[in-house]
């Protein structure tokens, strides 16, 4: 039910969304519709709050300025009916609050909080200053002798569900796909979990998203989402790391 | 170069003297501080279950002594305020050189406890729980020495009748010492 | 010695004759208003520096690689160290000290009726400790390995460790540097919660104190809580960069986590340590050029305390993506929307305060109000990044830093603009002039939108942060107009700096005499002369009535200030 209450109202934020965020960056995964509605929800919510801040502080601005002969009134803000103008849009922010949590929490729960199923792992190790790309290969399993270790590249295949494992070779990076929405800090000593399913072709950006030293700007890599057939032709270009370009 | 005291200084809106609320004040900060470092100790000591092995090796009769050294201290604080609250500057000043001997006696027992511990290669480098016995003690040592200079100071103005209300006022800063270390000997010496 | 008795008179009402040489009265002075302006002016000179590196790293930013007039090419360590110290600089030697320090040494005794804090010598010592860390600081730019470049959140592994960050020197320099910082505010702060607590004058009750004060007291209660922690971390990381333990080294047993969680525990409330006496400036500014009272006093003191409870259980909400427990990030998200209601709250109280009002545009107003309209857009954009779900996509881009600049720059300069166009007269002796005030004020706001708006825009398409070259990025690159729009406007904004310096400089020398009470405002300071003497007043005022009794039905004049009688006879 929940799900149901949360699908509807993401469908209302949903154009809004495409319009704020995927006008700019494309909706590439399977769960970036539901950050960017998200964010149209929060957008509308909060844009209608300021807009109604700044109505009545330019309106009072004008209203009560100064004029020769008239004086300013003696207010102490604890008549009531004055008040009601603080303790009932007071009350309206508390229920469009919870409303923006309800959905956060669907939308955190549903990328961080669970693990669906996975079609393909990846590996993906991050170091000063590199990305290297671990994929499973053909047999679809990582330490096996296919593997495909790509530096600055990540191949992945359009529709499916990957889980990944991050980690970090010294200092703490992120692992950050706009296109994805997807984001995750990579620690030294730890693997990271998580998962995500392209929906679109095409070549994007990966950043680096935490300061991670002198080369953290360089650290850019290339995210590489495949058709199922551009995806076979790249993995049977052989085993054993042809290091791609880049 | 002399200061007229302001008279901002003397009043007491409060009815607390202003003294006593500038020490609680030290007090609540220092409570922090020492709260963080410790948190975090026994944060890491939970997920750490192989430092009970480690902490095995800290000296628990030196912890006990010291921790005895610091109690009398204390009294003998609290013997100088009593003094002090009946204008015998010369007493209170005697009871503070007791409680500063006390803390130098603290001193002199670390120095030995953690010589031995040196030489038998438990460093401050030597591992995790090693790391925060080190800081933790060393912190509250740094805290044990300043606390015996500003004591000492006191003290001299206080033989001479002078300050007298600073003689409670650093009784009770070094009670805070004190519990610091209630707090830092069962952690560090009889968890194990 | 101050003798007790009915005849308040301050100890120096005699020595005005006794000179005091320039060393001790303007270098080692305890005198609360020369110590308030050495924080002062100490924050200027910082904020200049941190403005520099803002120019040199945005120059970089709009036209990459290319040699910056006054600075030289920006290389890629060089532009790390530039983003942090900025940072860095701007929170703890610009914004606390001259919102804090800066003014709440130099009204609280004014405000309240006092002669001076309660404890000059450790306002001095507080001062001198506070230098000395702003010269370690400078110091670090200067070292061999040049500053520490690790942003100014400094999370270890690569602060904690030279072969990762490759400025040994620095990276603790950095980190000494604010360690004695926090000392020095600590310090400061046992003046003014003693002083605001004991030293009020006689009359003066709780809800008599203006607000300002409240704020900048409460605001010193929230740093003395939260940056213990990270003092406490601030030790274990100097261990780990200088002896070589492994706190945060996860071979060593360490966790890198742990500084995070001691480093926000603290960072959060810090953001409303700078906010509140702002906020407080903002409330004396607003009643007295609308000529009324604040919007209930005592709800919008509940706020403050709200807020300021809140702000110690919200911190995890900068850690959303960092590894933390998933299950964590929405009970921050919960606490983190809660703290938004108190705070929108205040701010409507604000705006209720100008209702009825007789509203005159002055300099200081115009700060005041400019205040609420920028950090409205900082806070509710702030919801975008408290909100778990979205704040996976905006974390760490430049969304984040639009926010937060929306939040701070209303704070530390508009602030700061506000509460100096406001007391100029009363520190000064002299008037500002206007003309200029309004042309500084209006070129400084305008280009303030027009290089912060563009960054949300550069955010919302994933631009990240600490990055000193777009162009390395094929998805990014296209947007450099929008980068160069940001570095034009900066570069307007500073120019227009140098009307202030100018109106600052040519006020002291021939401004307007300022009168005790140019303002017609009722606190405390404007009964004293203009500059204030050593001791504030020949004889200490008493206190009738609370900071706002502005417009009061029957009576002649539209203020009554605090320190008058009340009429023996009925008012008419």
């Amino acid at each position: 039910m929940l799900q149901g209450i949360y699908d509807f109202i993401k469908g209302i934020f949903e154009p809004l969304g495409d319009f704020l965020i995927g006008s700019a960056v494309p909706v590439g995964s399977s769960f970036a519709g539901d950050i960017d509605s998200l964010i149209a929800l929060v957008a509308v919510f909060v844009g209608f709050w300021a807009i109604l801040a700044y109505a009545a502080f330019f309106f009072l601005i004008f209203r009560f300025r100064e004029t020769k002969g008239k004086r300013a009134q003696y207010v102490t803000g604890e008549e009531k009916d004055l008040k009601r103008w603080i303790t009932y849009p007071h009350a309206a922010i508390i229920l469009c609050d919870l409303v923006i949590v309800f959905m956060a929490i669907m939308v955190w729960y549903n990328i961080k909080q669970r693990l669906p199923e996975a079609d393909s792992t990846v590996r993906i190790i991050s170091q000063q200053w590199a990305w290297n790309f671990v994929h499973p290969g053909p047999d679809n399993e990582l330490d096996t002798d296919d593997d495909i270790t790509t530096s600055n590249e990540l191949h992945v295949q359009m529709g499916t569900t990957y889980h990944y494992e991050l980690i970090s070779k010294d200092v703490l990076h992120d692992f950050s796909v706009p296109v994805f929405r997807l984001k995750q800090d990579a620690l030294p000593g730890r693997v990271m979990k998580g998962w995500f399913k392209p929906t679109i072709a095409g070549e994007y950006d990966i950043q680096c998203a935490e300061m991670c030293g002198i080369g953290h700007g360089i650290m850019g890599a290339r995210i590489i989402i495949e058709t199922p057939e551009e995806h076979a032709a790249w993995m049977s270009q052989g085993s054993n790391g042809k290091l791609a370009t880049r | 170069m002399s200061m007229t005291k302001p008279i901002a200084t003397t009043r007491s809106a409060t009815g607390i003297p202003t003294g006593k609320l500038a020490v609680w004040w030290v007090i609540g900060s220092e409570i922090v501080i020492f709260g963080g470092l410790l948190a975090s100790y026994i944060l890491h000591r939970i997920g750490h279950p192989e430092w009970a092995e480690y902490a095995s090796h800290t000296n628990t009769w030196f912890g006990a002594a010291n921790t005895f050294v610091l109690l009398t201290s204390s009294l003998f604080a609290v013997l100088a305020h009593h003094a002090a609250e009946h204008g015998d500057g010369k007493k209170a000043a005697k009871w503070l050189l007791g409680t500063c001997g006390g803390g130098l006696l603290f001193l002199c027992i670390k120095a030995v406890e953690w010589t031995g511990e040196i030489q038998h290669g438990y460093t401050i480098t030597a591992n995790g729980f090693w790391q925060f016995y080190y800081t933790a003690a060393g912190l509250h040592a740094l805290h044990v020495i300043a606390g015996c200079i500003i004591m000492l100071i006191i003290a001299n103005e206080a033989r001479k009748n002078v300050e007298l209300h600073r003689v409670e006022l650093i009784g009770i800063y070094w009670h805070f010492v004190d519990i610091v270390w209630i707090f830092l000997f069962p952690l560090l010496y009889i968890a194990k | 010695m101050a003798e007790a008795g009915t005849a308040v008179k301050t100890p120096h009402a005699h020595d005005t004759h006794h000179e005091q040489s320039f060393v001790s009265k303007y270098i080692f002075s305890t005198d609360h208003k020369i110590i308030g302006m050495q924080y002062m002016f100490t924050g200027i000179v910082m904020a200049l520096i941190g403005g520099y590196m803002s120019y040199a790293f945005r120059m970089q930013l709009a036209f990459p690689g290319q040699s910056v007039p006054g600075y030289g090419v920006v290389s890629q360590g060089e532009y790390n160290a530039l983003v942090t110290n900025h940072g860095t600089i701007m929170i703890f030697w610009v914004a606390m000290p001259m919102l804090i320090a800066a003014f709440g040494n130099y009204l609280i005794p004014l405000m309240i009726g006092a002669d001076d804090m309660v404890f000059p010598r450790i306002n001095r010592l507080s001062y001198q400790i506070f230098l000395i860390s702003a010269l370690i600081l400078i110091a670090s730019f200067f070292v061999p390995g040049g500053g520490f470049g690790g942003a100014w959140t400094a999370y270890p592994p690569l602060s904690a460790n030279a072969q990762y960050n490759l400025t040994p020197l620095g990276a603790t320099f950095w980190l000494v540097a604010v360690a004695l910082e926090f000392v020095a505010f600590l310090l400061g702060g046992i003046n003014f919660i003693t002083t605001l607590m004991n030293s009020r004058a006689p009359g003066m009750k709780m809800h008599d104190i203006p607000m300002v004060l409240w704020f900048i007291v409460i605001a010193s209660v929230l740093f003395m809580a939260s940056v213990g922690p990270l003092i406490a971390g601030a030790v274990m990381l100097f261990m780990d960069q200088v002896i070589g333990t492994g706190f945060f080294d996860p071979d060593r047993g360490g966790d890198p986590i742990l500084w995070q969680h001691l480093f926000w525990f603290f960072g959060h409330p810090e953001v409303y340590v700078v906010l509140l006496p702002a906020m407080g400036i903002v409330a004396e500014i607003i009643c007295t050029f609308s000529r009324k009272k604040l919007f209930n006093y005592k709800l919008i003191l509940y706020t403050a305390f709200a807020t300021g409870i809140i702000s110690f259980f919200v911190w995890a909400h900068h850690q959303f993506v960092a590894g933390i427990d998933p299950r964590m990030a929405n009970v921050f998200t919960i606490t983190t929307l809660i703290i938004s209601i108190p705070i929108a709250e205040m701010l409507f109280l604000y705006i209720a305060t100008l209702y009825g009002g007789s509203i005159r545009l002055t300099t200081p107003m115009l700060w005041a109000l400019s205040f609420i309209a920028e950090f409205l857009i900082g806070g509710i954009t702030g919801i975008f990044l408290g909100a778990s779900g979205s704040d996976i996509y905006f974390h760490d881009t430049y969304f984040v830093l639009a926010h937060f600049h929306y939040t701070f720059f209303p704070i530390a300069i508009i602030g700061f603009f506000a509460g100096i166009t406001y007391w100029f007269p009363k520190i000064f002796g002299k008037m500002m002039n206007e003309r200029l005030g309004k042309i500084h004020f209006w070129g400084t706001i305008i280009s303030f939108n027009l290089i912060f708006i563009p960054l949300f825009i550069l955010g919302a398409a994933g631009q990240h942060r600490r990055i000193y070259n777009f162009q390395n990025f094929p998805d990014l690159a296209g947007l450099q107009d929008l980068r160069v729009l940001a570095t034009s406007a900066l570069l307007v904004m500073l120019v227009f700096q140098a009307v202030f310096l100018f109106n600052f400089v040519t006020s002291l020398i021939k401004g307007k005499p300022a009168g005790k009470n140019p303002w017609k405002a009722n606190t405390l300071e404007w009964t004293a002369e203009s500059p204030p003497p050593h001791g504030n007043w020949p004889e200490l005022p008493n206190c009738y009535r609370g900071p706002y009794e502005y417009s009061v039905p029957g009576r002649d004049e539209d203020y009554w200030p605090q320190d008058v009688p009340p009429d023996t006879a009925p008012a008419e």
